[in-house]
């Protein structure tokens, strides 16, 4: 994002690597885990670089209230949440804010297309993400933890997704932007996939971008998702093995 | 009713139509005034068809925010008035109004409309921006009339003065200043089709939605929404679809505020 802080912008790129050491088109490192809550039908916790974020899906279960059920399919609710102490900067307010709102409501919407909502007619499905610790990118990795969840729980889907982000720094094209790129930035772009027909299920973008960067990056996001999409797999194969 | 609307939307789509016999790339009449509310420090009503918006912006003297205390501060707020349709309700911001006033507000923000850096005062003093979108008729496309509405009215507004620790917001004044402009194009998925402003009867039935701002031939901000998807060959098509349509929409924007 292009709002930064008041201080001198950092550089981002040094001798060709990242603040963090990465090269453009480079993820942090992924673990993820599945199974971790017992209550929940689907869960897991993904350390993502320095994000740590846990997923629970809850359901499907008689929607709540009633009046809110819809006869012909299941509806999802769906919350995203920081932690207060997620973050290196001071204590945030608990509760969701005004990001949290619009960030809840574009991850539910990843998971209406790919959940087949019609199986369960008046239920319900519940998704949290709580994310412990942030560092950049805890809205795709979110979804990433979520979609693993989700597959877990046994309800069926048309595909399991992944979500990263990718930005720009001068007219560099950065993969999966930590806190302080996505800080200094000149664009932010976070998009999740679904892997079988690469169609785009989630894009929000700011900051600016020429078309071409635009597609540099989607195909950039396209080839991690190979990646993201293993260790998904690979998570749910370990638990089920 | 919606059953029905979807077999009359639908109808139509099969045929090649659409309501109004219009395109399916065409957006309906625009009209934008500025200067609407005279006590705003900016204003502007923008109608798209029968949508109808109004954008009052106010500036106030007040903290900066802790990360940025040589910046003034950009606060995008929407309401959907239960005038505006008989579908909205009273009460909070709705997660749909929320992503709403975020997605206008990216794109001012990105594309620089407001010079933050102009409305320090003093240390711990700037100015406040307020972009207040209401909603007055709804009938579908609010996203490109609030991005329309918002740029005109702050292209638009003047510039309070802060003297002996008093606001002063009449007499002469200047103009609040301003870097950039953005206008946004706003597509609805319908069946197979891609449609430029769907109106309330289409965005009642599409499957997904995608916003997309730009200044010049430089994307802004980008905002899908709904569970329908987007192929890339589909986004790659909208994107130039959007920067074509978006030189006639600054041109409006241009003979509105009178530059």
């Amino acid at each position: 994002m292009i709002m930064g802080g008041s201080g001198e912008k950092p550089q981002l790129i040094i001798n060709g690597k990242r603040t963090d050491g990465r090269v453009p088109d480079e993820l942090r490192p992924i673990k993820l885990e599945v199974g971790t809550l017992k209550n929940a039908e689907g869960s897991a916790y993904l350390e993502w670089g320095n994000n740590k974020v846990l997923a629970a899906v809850y359901g499907p279960k008689e929607a709540q209230p009633k009046h809110i059920a819809d006869p012909n399919r299941a509806i999802i609710k769906c919350r995203y949440q920081m932690a207060p102490f997620s973050s290196l900067e001071e204590h945030s307010r608990s509760g969701p804010n005004r990001r949290a709102i619009e960030i809840s409501k574009v991850t539910k919407e990843v998971f209406e297309n790919v959940i087949l909502l019609d199986n369960f007619p008046g239920s319900e499905i519940d998704i949290f993400i709580e994310v412990l610790q942030s560092d950049g990118g805890t809205r795709a990795a979110g979804i990433t933890a979520a979609a693993a969840a989700v597959a877990s729980s046994g309800i069926p889907m048309k595909d399991i997704p992944y979500a990263v982000s990718a930005g720009k720094a001068g007219d560099l094209i950065l993969l999966d932007l930590n806190k302080i790129e996505d800080n200094y930035s000149d664009a932010d772009m976070p998009v999740a996939i679904a892997p079988r027909n690469n169609e785009v299920l989630l894009l929000q973008m700011d900051g600016s971008m020429s078309k071409e960067q635009f597609d540099s990056a989607l195909q950039m996001i396209k080839k991690a998702g190979e990646t993201i999409t293993k260790i998904q797999r690979d998570a749910l194969e370990a638990r089920y093995r | 009713m919606i059953a029905e609307n979807e077999e009359y939307i639908l109808g139509l789509l099969g045929k090649g139509m659409r309501e109004h016999e219009r395109g399916q790339m065409q957006y309906r009449d625009i009209k934008i005034e500025i200067g609407k509310i005279p006590h705003a420090e900016g204003s502007a009503m923008v109608d798209i068809g029968n949508t109808k918006v109004l954008v009052g912006v106010k500036l106030d003297v007040g903290d900066p925010l802790p990360d940025k205390p040589n910046e003034g501060a950009l606060i995008t707020g929407a309401e959907l008035l239960p005038l505006a349709n008989a579908e909205y309700e009273t009460g909070p911001p709705s997660p749909e109004a929320i992503e709403f006033a975020r997605v206008v507000d990216r794109g001012i923000r990105a594309a620089e409309v407001v010079d933050l850096g102009a409305l320090f005062i003093e240390e711990g003093k700037v100015w406040s921006t307020f972009v207040d979108i209401y909603v007055l008729n709804y009938d579908g496309n609010l996203f490109d009339a609030g991005t329309l509405a918002s740029s005109a009215a702050l292209l638009s507004a003047r510039m309070p003065k802060y003297e002996d620790g008093n606001v002063i917001r009449e007499g002469s004044l200047g103009k609040l200043k301003t870097k950039g402009m953005v206008t946004s194009c706003t597509f609805a998925k319908v069946g197979r089709n891609i449609l430029l402003d769907p109106n309330a009867n289409e965005e009642r039935i599409m499957a997904g939605r995608l916003t997309i701002a730009n200044d010049e031939n430089v994307i802004r901000a980008m905002q899908k929404g709904l569970s329908g998807s987007f192929s890339y060959a589909e986004l790659s098509n909208l994107i130039d679809t959007t920067f074509d349509n978006s030189k006639r929409l600054r041109s409006m924007l241009d003979s509105a505020v009178g530059e």
